[in-house]
């Protein structure tokens, strides 16, 4: 797969203040990449350098092949854009704005499919300012993908939204990339990453710290597996040993952990409750997420 | 370049002008306060007398104070239409789209000065009924020096509408500018009688060569023995135009 943005050196600073110090990434076609990171780490920034809507202090990027300064009106034609908390005129209505944006690009989609792919067929008539949270959100995937663009842009999607919206939101992402579309997208929720990501870049501080798959990183970086299960049967401790660290639950008497490494662990945790012939009320499994990781190589959760 | 300006235009300008007749405050701001005005110090100071301007017991002329009105609200709302785009995001959002700057501006000042045309157009027939006898200034030349007069003002607004931060300073910060520049346009007593420094502001504002260019135009004397004022405001708009590309901002 080839590379559609090639970020390289990029740095951005703010009077003193030092926004993206030194970030270089890439970001393949067909796939869904992630920028995640609290809120001030320099995500909206790195991506405002990539779109061409904000100037770099330093580095280089190359997006489709272009340079989003020098060939800033041919890429808009090829890139869809959302903003974090972006609004539009309050009393525009859906299909006005709609029917503007069409314009504005050589190559559009039928637009009323869009809506109704949106889900927004019933609120072409609505004023701007008398949509939910939502269905605003909706408006403006609308928007980012009315010209059929090679890669899409979407900053903090669900920043704000219900859990109900966010799911739908979820969806609408996942079938833009089925359709072929590259998309690079920010967020501050590890759940929404880890759901929708083929690849994630962690940044804090303006400086990318790691990259890869969720998968990967949650291997590479919190490798811990934890089994927790509930038996009535007395020499459970004694007779897990052999697989891990056994500890008893202080809440719960019957209740055990135990702790090991590895994807295969959880497998041995079977195979030995299995052939010792343990009766099990309950079995979990507490495996780590990108939340973990995150905590791991910042040293604070993402919301501190 | 010029496809590039022309890209959504007339599409955004009947948008624009479609959503500001949604907004009744604005509507009536910009049609019916400036009219009101006109006909009360018309009937107040007795605007029957056949020349207004040359009356004693009229110390100025009410056509001209509200054409004036007229150009202050289009800025007003110009100035309060960019701050709150920008301050949504609005203009941020537009900007990541292939609509060039120019375009967004221009198409709010096409709706403004089609807006001072119909304020007018209302304004002159009011004067005619209320007033008979009065109006015999020339419409077309009047349009014609009223929207110069607004475009120029207009562009002072646009360097008003880089600077105010936030929305809510929009309004504040445009009054602290508009009404001192009404005071200084001599409208109301001779720029000649100013003391120097404030002579040598007033002719750095469009609004007092719009007053000396409407004065012109209603007494009959015309645009032939104005051109001055009328460079002036053509020279004005672009200074301020220029001066408003470089402190724009977007965000």
């Amino acid at each position: 797969m080839n590379p559609v943005i090639a970020v390289s050196n990029l740095g951005k600073r703010y009077g003193h203040t030092v926004a993206v110090d030194d970030v270089s990434l890439e970001v393949l076609e067909g796939e869904i990449f992630g920028l995640i990171g609290p809120n001030g780490a320099g995500k909206t920034t790195t991506m405002e350098c990539v779109e061409g809507n904000r100037v770099p202090d330093k580095g280089t990027i190359s997006v489709l092949g272009l340079d989003p300064q020098r060939d800033a009106n041919e890429l808009r034609q090829r890139i869809g854009v959302q903003h974090q908390e972006a609004h539009l005129q309050k009393r525009i209505k859906v299909w006005e704005a709609v029917d503007l944006w069409q314009s504005l690009y050589t190559r559009a989609v039928d637009a009323d499919a869009l809506l109704t792919r949106l889900g927004l067929e019933a609120k072409r008539n609505a004023w701007f300012m008398t949509l939910s949270g939502g269905q605003k959100q909706r408006l403006f995937i609308a928007l980012a993908l009315i010209h059929e663009p090679e890669v899409v842009f979407l900053d903090e999607l669900t920043t704000g939204l219900d859990p109900q919206a966010r799911r739908a939101i979820w969806g609408l992402v996942t079938g833009i990339r089925e359709r072929g579309t590259t998309v690079f997208l920010t967020t501050h929720l590890m759940e929404e990453a880890e759901r929708l990501c083929d690849r994630v870049a962690i940044i804090e501080h303006g400086r990318l710290i790691e990259v890869g798959t969720p998968d990967e990183l949650v291997q590479k970086h919190c490798p811990e597996r934890t089994v927790v299960f509930t038996s009535d049967d007395a020499s459970v401790a004694e007779r897990m040993q052999a697989v891990g660290a056994v500890e008893r639950d202080e809440g719960s008497e019957a209740t055990y952990a135990i702790r090991g490494m590895g994807d295969e662990f959880v497998t041995d945790v079977i195979n030995v409750i299995a052939r010792e012939g343990i009766r099990v009320r309950g079995f979990h499994t507490e495996i780590p997420t990108l939340e973990d990781v995150f905590l791991k190589l910042t040293g604070h959760g993402i919301r501190d | 370049m010029k496809r590039q300006f022309l890209r959504g235009f007339w599409k955004l300008t009947w948008l624009e002008t479609k959503i500001f007749t949604r907004e009744p405050m604005g509507f009536v701001a910009t049609l019916v306060m400036p009219l009101l005005v006109f006909i009360v110090l018309g009937r107040a100071f007795g605007a029957n007398k056949p020349v207004p301007t040359t009356g004693l017991d009229i110390p100025f002329n009410p056509a001209i104070l509200a054409a004036i009105l007229i150009a202050i609200s289009a800025v007003q709302s110009l100035v309060a239409i960019i701050s709150i785009y920008r301050e949504g995001g609005i203009l941020k959002r537009l900007r990541a789209t292939p609509l060039s700057p120019i375009t967004i501006l221009g198409a709010h000042v096409v709706v403004k000065l089609c807006f001072t045309v119909i304020s007018l157009a209302l304004l002159l027939l009011a004067g005619r009924r209320l007033f008979p006898g009065v109006m015999h200034v020339n419409v077309f030349s009047f349009t014609a020096a009223v929207l110069l007069s607004t475009l120029s003002i207009l562009s002072l607004g646009f360097i008003i509408a880089s600077v105010v931060p936030t929305a809510r300073f929009a309004q504040p910060v445009s009054a602290a500018v508009i009404y001192p520049m009404i005071a200084l346009s001599g409208l109301f007593f001779p720029v000649d009688r100013l003391p120097r420094a404030f002579r040598g502001i007033a002719l750095l504002l469009p609004t007092t060569h719009a007053v000396a260019l409407l004065d012109g135009v209603w007494d009959g004397s015309g645009w032939g023995a104005h051109w001055v004022n009328a460079a002036a405001l053509v020279v004005l708009f672009v200074a301020y135009t220029a001066v408003s590309t470089k402190v724009f901002r977007w965000e």
